[in-house]
């Protein structure tokens, strides 16, 4: 099953839920309207044997004002990985989860959470996974600020002598 | 060779380092790959037990080394705190590997890593390598030896009971 058969077969059960391909390596990806999101992955693990989720991580576009969530979805028996890429608005990017599909999603999204601050609506238990509880801001996305301490603990190299500080304006 | 009939005299100062720092109890502890290179050290190809020094106690109860095996990151930094002060005195800091030194790679961009676990406990010998081999760590471990003889004898008994932080 080739990427285009694939893309066929999604965009004629689902044609307004499939927005295009996007050019990315080292194979392309399937832009997906966030809302439709877990009737494709249903679809695509019920119907077309896509019965693992390989990977799910979130991304972040300042340029374009988006975050974005990819969906890594691995069929064995096709020998086939497809990546799902859904556009959110940057600010407030919530998503339906697929918990209820792939227990795999569980960490993977609270790792997104906690990385990009997107929300998963219907997650079991959305709280932060690597982070303390406790820790302000998403650390992934492009604009964040390293904070100067935590709980009390410097974190930047050079706080105490910013002259010889080489960790440019976020440090200072 | 000392015969058997014969008298040693000696101080009790003397004594009390000579059995502290050739009974140097580790806690088990480790944080990322430097504990890997810790492993190695107590296993039999190097074995760390020739100097007394690889009985490595599950609780920090026990222990009066800790070896700081690893990249601390803020979120371990308080834990590493509570473990410390759990250990009984006198005890010991070593700081195992780049990351515990000072950052190690996460020295610049790293928002999430401790830079150098001294900000934490106080730190008596410092192993440099990413991660260091056996042979430093028991390099590390004898020159703390050497140090505790030195600063026992220099302090006397009550001194060394109260280790200065």
């Amino acid at each position: 099953m080739t990427f285009e058969e694939i893309h066929q077969k999604l965009l004629a059960k689902f044609p307004q839920a499939v927005q295009g391909i996007e050019e990315t390596v080292p194979e392309k990806s399937l832009k997906i309207h966030p809302e439709h999101i877990v009737s494709v992955i249903r679809f695509m693990k019920d119907e077309m044997q896509f019965e693992t989720l390989g990977d799910l991580c979130g991304l972040d576009y300042p340029a374009l004002s988006a975050s974005c969530v990819a969906y890594h979805m691995q069929s064995y028996a096709h020998k086939k990985v497809v990546r799902l890429k859904c556009y959110l608005p940057r600010e407030g990017a919530a998503i339906e989860s697929v918990t209820s599909l792939f227990k795999a999603a569980n960490w993977l999204e609270r790792e997104a959470f906690d990385m990009f601050g997107i929300r998963f609506n219907g997650h079991p238990e959305l709280r932060r996974i690597l982070c303390p509880e406790d820790w302000v801001g998403h650390p992934l996305r492009k604009d964040y600020q390293t904070p100067d301490y935590y709980n009390g603990m410097p974190v930047p190299l050079y706080f105490d002598n910013p002259n010889e500080s080489t960790a440019g304006n976020a440090h200072k | 060779m000392i015969p058997s009939d014969s008298v040693v005299m000696t101080s009790v100062d003397e004594v009390l380092s000579w059995g502290r720092r050739n009974s140097l109890w580790p806690l088990t502890f480790g944080l990322a790959c430097c504990a890997i290179e810790m492993m190695a050290t107590g296993a039999s190809d190097y074995d760390l037990e020739r100097f007394g020094c690889g009985v490595f106690r599950a609780t920090p109860r026990q222990a009066d080394l800790m070896i700081v095996a690893g990249t601390v990151t803020l979120k371990m930094a308080s834990r590493i705190r509570t473990l410390y002060e759990q250990m009984p005195e006198p005890k010991w800091v070593i700081s195992m590997g780049s990351c515990s030194n000072k950052g190690g790679p996460y020295w610049h961009e790293g928002y999430h890593v401790l830079k150098g676990v001294d900000r934490v406990v106080p730190v008596d010998v410092y192993v440099p390598g990413c991660p260091p081999r056996p042979e430093t760590l028991l390099e590390a471990v004898m020159m703390l030896q050497k140090k505790i003889r030195v600063q026992e004898s220099s302090m006397g008994l009550l001194g060394s009971l109260r280790k200065q932080v």
